[in-house]
């Protein structure tokens, strides 16, 4: 019998909280969830994008309106807030964007050596973390 | 070896073989260069970045043209994206083809949105 004509065990009894917390996921296994991650809050956040460059490329009323969101907030959300939502998807979109570059890499090269997997997926988190805090301390005036 | 073709086939819902594959990495390519082409304007502008500059990025025609494919293009990678998230970790039928509709629903009514904005510039 081949491996893959054997049966293979299913587990449908994971626990959202009691199991998936204690589960060590080596670097490489960050990077992938959080590639999933990623696109699932760009994908519920997408109106907001649309929201943006609407309001940011319109008019120079819009674009006012685009810019007061930041500062004086929007609606009931104020502008600290509306920041950090804008600081998850500049996250979100850096970790995404450099994780997939990785993918094609990968895909075109063959390179998936489990030594090049774990350097990789530390150079892509270093690069979207430390990318993410530059530019959210500029969100947030601190330069 | 149980097998898994012509009419013994297993269907799972997401389609067979290379398309999608390819279909997901070359709309990510595309992607990736239009975010590079428009951070390029937005750094090698001149002075501070206000509504002008700003708006200016998408006014040329060539410009609109490929932020529309790009539009289409990101619409269909999301599409990719989060019918294998649903794929994954929804497995009554019913469910998953509900939010399989909301996801298309959600991704051209945005599309529909983003394109009416860029093509009123």
């Amino acid at each position: 019998m081949t491996e893959l004509s054997k049966k293979r065990p299913e587990f449908r009894n994971i626990n959202a909280f009691k199991d998936l917390t204690t589960y060590r996921l080596p670097l490489a296994g960050w990077v992938s969830i959080l590639h999933r991650a990623s696109g699932g809050l760009m994908f519920i956040l997408l109106p907001l994008i649309v929201w943006m460059f609407d309001t940011s490329v319109s008019s120079e009323i819009s674009f006012e309106r685009f810019s007061s969101a930041f500062s004086a907030g929007l609606g009931f959300v104020p502008g600290w807030l509306f920041k950090l939502v804008v600081l998850g998807l500049i996250w979100a979109y850096l970790h995404h964007l450099i994780a997939g570059v990785r993918h094609l890499y990968m895909d075109m090269f063959h390179a998936v050596s489990k030594e090049f997997g774990k350097s990789s997926a530390i150079a892509t988190l270093a690069l979207s973390i430390g990318l993410t805090l530059v530019l959210g301390a500029k969100l947030f005036g601190l330069y | 070896m149980s097998v898994n073709y012509g009419s013994k086939r297993v269907v799972t819902g997401a389609h067979y073989g290379l398309r999608d594959w390819l279909a997901q990495r070359i709309t990510a390519a595309l992607i990736a260069l239009f975010t590079f082409i428009v951070l390029a304007q937005v750094i090698f502008s001149k002075g501070p970045i206000g509504y002008e500059t700003w708006a200016g990025i998408f006014a040329a025609q060539w410009m609109k043209a490929l932020t529309f494919v790009v539009f289409v293009a990101l619409a269909w990678h999301v599409w990719f994206g989060m019918r294998d998230i649903w794929m994954d970790y929804v497995k009554p039928v019913g469910v998953r083809l509900a939010l399989h509709i909301f996801t298309i629903v959600w991704l051209v009514a945005c599309l529909g949105w983003a394109v009416q904005v860029l093509w009123r510039l």
